[in-house]
């Protein structure tokens, strides 16, 4: 390459024109992509809210499920279901989660370790649909759908996303606060409870709410698992217990105008809590990030 | 203030957490540094026999023989990678979750093997403290800092006694003691330091470890520490490692001069009363490093 010439104006010499060019070519690419997500999601979002906007009603929210003609009142069954279903299964995964995460950096050698990491990174990507038939297969078989089986397949779904996230935020308490701790003698569930944990929690409480958020939508397992519910209000986990995703399902199904009016109403329910949650615990991360640079 | 160190500038009121079964050969004096040998006549609290370490294939240390006797401050100097950090944290096992640390050779603690598969780690850091490089208090309040470890000991009576006795004796209560439920992360780095060196004394060890406890701060608050020192091995048995000759020279009465044997390998090359080292050491490696041809 040629050296410039001191003398010359501060205009693009050489191939600096072109070098320029693929530079904002690329850069506009980058930016039309970003573009294209947001407005994906944007109409999505629109399109749940104009044509669902309109099922909203008290009696919608806390109705009975519509009977199989499509004409009926609600969802309120739904939404305290998978309000029930998802709770249990937070239940379940979050202490799992947390522990497993605890246990991978607190105590695992690397050796034992890493490949429970490959584990856990694996389940995270396994067909949700697959954990659907495997609770099948292990609690409903001869028993019938129960809420205790969907709480379960929905745990599973959970429990990866939960541990993941844990690992990150175990992972981002300085290592020289433990040793602090361990030069204290103190042991080292105690080190956790009273250092480690404490700079973790709020990003642990977030990635639950995501898992959890995440596991209200989940369809396919509960396809298999939670289909057959009656339609009132049911909180016994041994029984089919009404949930969103699938009363969505229904109701696109019947394809009678009022039933699709009231699937998208029901899309705009699930949309609207999915969103919410995720938003919350954006906030709380946020408000985390800035204390800590305080 | 109660310690198990023996010595009479204490008045012992209570008794404290557990006692190193005692090999007193003499009742221990606070120490002239110029003068007859300091450790003539003292206890030894740490024995090292032919210690060696390894991490993995590599060897850091080799062959290390000294004692390092009670109410003395010992330090160990030399040039980088010498392994004078690793024969610290080997004093009080804090290597051990180095994964591939493997240490060779014995380190008696009052007569016993710190490394006796019968010896509990975390009651030998309970005895042995250490204070790091850099500070690193707890994301808690000046109080929860030094009371946090004695409340997980279970030596909760008198709690607010014992923070401020920890504080006054790392010389930082004046400062802190009209924002004790303030954050320890809004403390200056000297501030910072002195409180973990209170949040280590708090739960009365025998022994304190300072890994460059210096090192990081400027020379008002390196200065401030190094009167601490001072006062705080009428108590403890301290040891200190330091990349400065000058601190050594100021605060300790026994100094080991570590530098790279044969292959590379950090070793002891010499060990002795500060003063002696410095004015006439034995080793032509010692007088090279003391007299600042290397390191």
């Amino acid at each position: 390459m040629s050296v410039p010439d001191p003398s010359h104006a501060l205009t693009p010499s050489g191939n600096l024109r072109r070098r320029m060019a693929v530079s904002n070519v690329m850069q506009g690419l980058a930016t039309a992509a970003a573009v294209l997500a947001v407005a994906v999601l944007g109409i999505l979002v629109a399109f749940v809210v104009v044509h669902g906007i309109g099922a909203l009603s008290w009696g919608f929210l806390t109705g009975s499920l519509p009977p199989p003609t499509g004409d009926g009142s609600g969802i309120g069954p739904a939404i305290l279901g998978t309000g029930e279903i998802v709770l249990f299964a937070t239940l379940i995964a979050a202490p799992v989660g947390v522990l497993t995460a605890l246990f991978l950096t607190e105590y695992a050698p690397p050796r034992i370790g890493s490949p429970i990491r490959l584990v856990i990174d694996v389940m995270a990507g396994v067909p949700t649909i697959v954990v659907g038939v495997f609770v099948y297969e292990l609690l409903v078989i001869g028993v019938g759908s129960t809420g205790y089986a969907a709480a379960v397949a929905l745990s599973i779904v959970m429990m990866p996303l939960i541990t993941r996230a844990a690992l990150e935020s175990l992972n981002r308490v300085p290592g020289v606060l433990r040793e602090a701790a361990d030069a204290l003698g103190v042991s080292r569930w105690r080190t956790i409870l009273g250092v480690v944990l404490p700079s973790a929690t709020r990003g642990i409480v977030t990635a639950t709410i995501l898992a959890a958020a995440r596991a209200a939508g989940e369809t396919a397992p509960l396809l298999i698992v939670d289909s057959v519910f009656g339609p009132n209000v049911q909180l016994n986990v041994a029984h089919g217990i009404p949930n969103i995703p699938l009363t969505i399902f229904s109701l696109a199904e019947y394809g009678t105008p009022i039933a699709k009016q009231q699937a998208w109403g029901a899309g705009f329910v699930l949309l609207f809590l999915i969103l919410a949650a995720n938003i919350g615990a954006r906030t709380l991360v946020g408000r985390g990030q800035r204390r800590a640079f305080v | 203030m109660t310690t198990f160190s023996s010595g009479a500038t204490l008045d012992s009121d209570e008794p404290g957490g557990p006692r190193p079964r005692l090999r007193i050969t003499s009742e221990p004096v606070p120490t002239a540094r110029r003068g007859p040998d300091p450790a003539v006549g003292r206890q030894v609290v740490f024995e090292a026999r032919n210690v060696s370490v390894n991490y993995g294939e590599k060897r850091a240390l080799d062959s290390i023989n000294m004692q390092i006797y009670r109410n003395l401050a010992t330090a160990l100097i030399g040039p980088s990678g010498c392994g004078k950090s690793t024969f610290l944290r080997s004093l009080n096992r804090m290597n051990d979750s180095i994964s591939g640390f493997k240490l060779g050779g014995q380190v008696l603690y009052h007569g016993h093997d710190l490394y006796d598969p019968r010896a509990n780690r975390v009651e030998v850091r309970r005895r042995i403290g250490m204070v790091f490089q850099k500070p690193n208090p707890f994301p808690k309040s000046i109080y929860d800092n030094v009371a946090w470890a004695p409340r997980n000991l279970g030596m909760k009576d008198n709690m607010d006694d014992r923070v401020e006795r920890a504080l006054k004796s790392a010389a930082l209560w004046d400062e802190v003691k009209n924002r004790l439920k303030s954050s320890a992360l809004g403390l200056s780095g000297g501030q910072q330091q002195r409180l973990c060196i209170a949040r280590a004394i708090a739960i009365e060890p025998d022994v304190v470890l300072l890994d460059e406890p210096a090192s990081a701060l400027d020379p008002i608050a390196t200065a401030s520490i190094e009167e601490l020192i001072d006062d705080l091995k009428m108590r403890y048995t301290i040891v200190i490692v330091t990349h400065n000759m000058q601190q050594a020279a100021r605060v300790a009465d026994r100094t080991a001069f570590f530098s790279l044997g044969h292959d590379e390998v950090g070793t002891l090359i010499e060990y002795g009363e500060t003063s002696r080292l410095f004015a006439s050491p034995a080793d032509p490696r010692t007088r090279a490093y003391v007299t600042g041809q290397f390191g």
